[in-house]
């Protein structure tokens, strides 16, 4: 029973990741596409919008695109995310069930639940704002941690060592697997925004596409209220881990390999919040705060995990 | 910080049109500052958010070291065995307090300086957001167009009335408000400083309460064979580290007697045989003039006796060795506790026995709980349960080394003044014993037994009288966080204006304080609220 769910798991999150390809290539070409879209001039885009009278009204965040042509690129990538987030949450689903606990107590499984969780937050921002064109960048980021975590972190079931035995592992784990998420997000909105001023600046005048995306000021926004999100999920991380820890190994700190970079990952975004209301620290400084942030995030995860000597020896490996 | 003027150089040798001379270079003329006016500039300096965000960097650098290099407070073995590899880097390490990297001189100064920051930033804040609580919302301001998410909108009625109605609506959805004239001002979302404050103000809180914790605090570890009792006093301790304001008062009396340890291991998973999957010692616990209590200490489930804190963080085997004389007197009998060396408990023992022998008798001992051959003969451990349990034991006489008064490891022997008896090149087999099975000793020295294999189990024993005092600054830190990012601080304004034509001409704006995403949509659904009220009131 436990073998049939395994291959499951295994079968759906090939599948996820093939129809993730595929819509990595979509969201690409999309991008290319509004290269073409920015040569034609968007005149009757512009008269729409004057058309209103002296009443404001919302403008959405959207970038310019007319309203006539259909982005069938973008659409098709989006589907084809979906459709494969679906088997990318069965595949952790199966696994779940098949060892009968979450699905997030080694490296394979924390990679294959934190990257659902990363494409399911892309997917629900959708609704609040039109982030879409930071799929081919979410969806391929996505894609590799897939093929590290199936490739190189592969384990098989085995059952919970007495010290993950704790509700904590649900909480805390997973939570900090939601942190991870937003600040993917956050860094690759931030990466656009650094595209985006340096083109302001006149200095990428080969990305054309960026001139269909919203300015480098509205994308700092948009950053910030993802690392915000984070940050928070990233603090309360931190406490559950302490209370876990005093509970597991009988103190609440003790500068484990783990512990430290998980402090100092959030005083890297502490600085990047306070940065925002610090006079020469907007713009593109704190983006790269954002993107450093993010990057000991990954570190974090691959680097101290398996190198670093330290007590969150879970990997498994 | 140097002042605009001082950086524009003075060009002589310029491209300037002739006859134009630039102003003679003028000496920057700074006002004196005394003592205090210093001590008021650099702490203007320090409490800048400028520094503040300087310094939260330079934490998190300085907190990198810690990571690369093992630290004496959670991993001193790792710590003598990097200095022992690293023989040219380790002092220079060492004198710049790598090893203890969290309480060196450089991280402790910047945290301290940074908290310092946060203080002088708190307090006059704190004030300001005091006066602000009790102040009115200001003025409604001239120009309303000017402002966020202006929107007008068109009624019939009279001013005072919209006004009057707009006053109420904003005080539902919580606005302080403010009627000026034919305005209301209303202002909500005070919460999200006092939010900024009490996280702030949280994290001195959980900083102190931290260092109380740890000056009043203490840790213990000891090693706890079945059959066997530890007590709460500082000689029962193996290691003891008290905090800077320990006292032996601090010590509550009490006995922990572990009675079984039962691990549990996998036996059905192929892909995970022989793994833990439970540990739990069985205790009996004894409060100075208490009856004996049973508990059970579990990985997870800690024990909580006498203000303490008892944790279970290891287990292995504890051989009962019996040496007796060649005349049959039992010179030695007791477990030994072996150090773990592998998932499935290979451990190493040392056993000394420095008096009723003819010699000093040191034995190394490897006890295998399921032992299997290899190809070439020697042991290993194929599961950590005992199976087929077997200690070999190498046996060297000479000098212990316990007589000249220096403490020594007991978990290690020193070979310097040693003559190998029986194991590898000596000449004669290592022992190899079962359970019940008796040996004789090599040179006539006596013989031994291995009457019994207890297993034993190491507790660590904490004492942190503020460690609650910590998790409420620490839910505070959090709600605090989450006021402060999520509760957004927003001004809204309603103008109404009497045309000549007897119609409402009303306008709406707001004014975020700090990041407010919602502020528009807020103003305009506000707007279309007040419309529905007011055509309520007013009647078609």
């Amino acid at each position: 029973m436990t073998d049939t769910l395994v291959q499951f798991s295994t079968v759906a999150v090939y599948s996820a990741m093939a129809i993730y390809a595929l819509a990595f290539i979509m969201f690409t070409l999309d991008l290319s596409r509004r290269v073409a879209v920015v040569a034609a001039p968007a005149a009757a885009e512009v008269a729409a919008a004057s058309a209103n009278g002296y009443t404001t009204v919302l403008e959405k965040d959207a970038p310019a695109e007319p309203k006539a042509k259909t982005p069938r690129y973008l659409r098709a990538a989006m589907a084809l995310t979906v459709i494969a987030w679906v088997l990318h949450v069965g595949a952790a689903v199966f696994r779940g069930v098949a060892a009968g606990r979450v699905p997030w107590a080694n490296m394979f499984e924390f990679t294959l639940t934190a990257t659902a969780i990363i494409i399911g937050v892309f997917l629900a921002v959708q609704f609040w704002q039109d982030l879409r064109f930071i799929g081919a960048f979410v969806t391929g980021f996505v894609l590799i941690a897939l093929g590290v975590a199936t490739v190189n972190f592969y384990v098989d079931v085995v059952p919970l060592p007495p010290s993950l035995q704790s509700a904590w592992l649900v909480i805390h784990v997973f939570v900090a697997s939601l942190g991870t998420g937003f600040f993917a997000l956050g860094a690759a909105l931030s990466v656009v925004q650094l595209l985006q001023a340096r083109r302001a600046a006149g200095k990428a005048a080969g990305l054309r596409f960026l001139d269909t995306l919203p300015s480098a000021d509205k994308l700092e926004n948009m950053a910030y209220r993802m690392i915000v999100v984070g940050f928070v999920f990233w603090t309360f991380t931190l406490i559950a881990g302490a209370i876990w820890a005093n509970r597991a190994w009988g103190r609440y700190w003790g500068w484990d390999t783990k512990e430290v970079w998980t402090f100092i990952i959030w005083t890297i975004f502490a600085g990047y919040i306070h940065a925002r209301a610090t006079r020469g620290w907007r713009g593109s400084r704190s983006a790269w705060l954002a993107i450093i942030g993010f990057t000991a995030v990954v570190f974090n995860f691959t680097i101290v995990n398996l190198f670093f000597k330290g007590l969150h020896a879970y990997s498994g490996l | 910080m140097s002042s605009p003027q001082s950086s524009e150089k003075p060009a002589s040798d310029s491209y300037r049109p002739q006859g134009h001379y630039d102003a003679p270079e003028q000496q920057i003329t700074q006002p004196k500052l005394n003592f205090v006016g210093y001590l008021r500039f650099f702490w203007r300096q320090l409490t800048s958010m400028r520094t503040a965000l300087f310094l939260l960097l330079l934490l998190a650098i300085a907190a990198i070291p810690g990571s690369l290099v093992p630290q004496v407070s959670s991993d001193p073995n790792g710590v003598i065995q990097y200095k022992a590899n690293n023989p040219g880097i380790a002092p220079i390490l060492d004198k710049l307090q790598v090893f203890t990297t969290y309480s060196s001189v450089w991280f402790s100064a910047i945290y301290l300086l940074l908290f310092i920051s946060l203080i002088g930033c708190v307090i006059p804040r704190t004030k300001h957001h005091f006066d602000a609580l009790r102040a009115r919302p200001p003025k409604t301001p001239a120009r309303l167009q000017r402002l966020e998410g202006f929107t007008t909108r068109s009624a019939t009625g009279d001013a005072v009335t919209a006004v009057a109605v707009a006053k109420d609506l904003l005080r539902k959805q919580g606005y302080r408000t403010e009627v000026y004239g034919d305005s209301v001002s209303a202002e909500r979302g005070y919460l999200r400083e006092t939010g900024n404050l009490v996280f702030h103000t949280a994290l001195i809180g959980v900083l102190v309460t931290v260092g109380v914790g740890g000056g009043f605090g203490y840790t213990g570890q000891r090693v706890v064979v079945e059959g066997y009792a530890m007590t709460n006093t500082l000689a029962s301790y193996d290691s003891f580290n008290p905090g800077r304001f320990f006292t032996d008062a601090a010590l509550e009396p009490y006995s922990i007697a572990l009675d079984t340890f039962v691990p549990t291991y996998e036996e059905q998973n192929l892909d995970a045989l022989g793994q833990p999957t439970d540990f739990v010692a069985n205790v009996t616990t004894t409060l100075r003039g208490g009856e004996p209590q049973k508990a059970t200490i579990k990985v997870n489930e800690p024990l909580n006796i006498g203000g303490t804190d008892v944790f279970l963080l290891g287990n292995g085997y504890a051989p009962v060795v019996t040496v007796r004389d060649p005349d049959g007197n039992v010179i030695f009998s007791q477990p030994t506790a072996c150090l773990p060396q592998d998932a499935n408990l290979r451990s190493n023992c040392i056993i000394k026995i420095p008096d009723g022998l003819a010699q000093q008798v040191g034995m190394i001992g490897f006890f295998y709980p399921t032992a299997a051959p290899m190809a070439d003969g020697t042991l290993i451990s194929s599961y950590p349960d005992t199976i087929n349990p077997v200690l070999s034991l190498f046996m060297y006489t000479g000098d212990l080394g316990l007589d000249n008064g220096q403490g020594t490891n007991a978990y290690a022997l020193s070979l310097d003044n040693l003559t190998q008896i029986a194991g590898a090149d000596s000449g004669t087999p290592a022992i190899q014993l079962r359970p019940g099975d008796k040996a004789d000793l090599p040179d006539g020295l006596g013989s031994i037994e291995l009457t019994a294999v207890p297993r034993f189990v190491s507790l660590d024993i904490h004492h942190d009288p503020a460690q609650l005092w910590v998790l409420l600054f620490a839910v505070l830190v959090v709600a605090g966080l989450v006021t402060s990012l999520f509760i957004p601080r927003r001004r809204v304004w309603v103008k109404a204006a009497q045309n000549d034509d007897g119609t409402l001409s009303l306008e709406y704006a707001g004014l975020a304080r700090g990041d407010d995403p919602g502020l528009d949509a807020a103003v305009a659904e506000f707007a279309d609220r007040h419309i529905d009220q007011l055509g309520l009131k007013v009647g078609p």
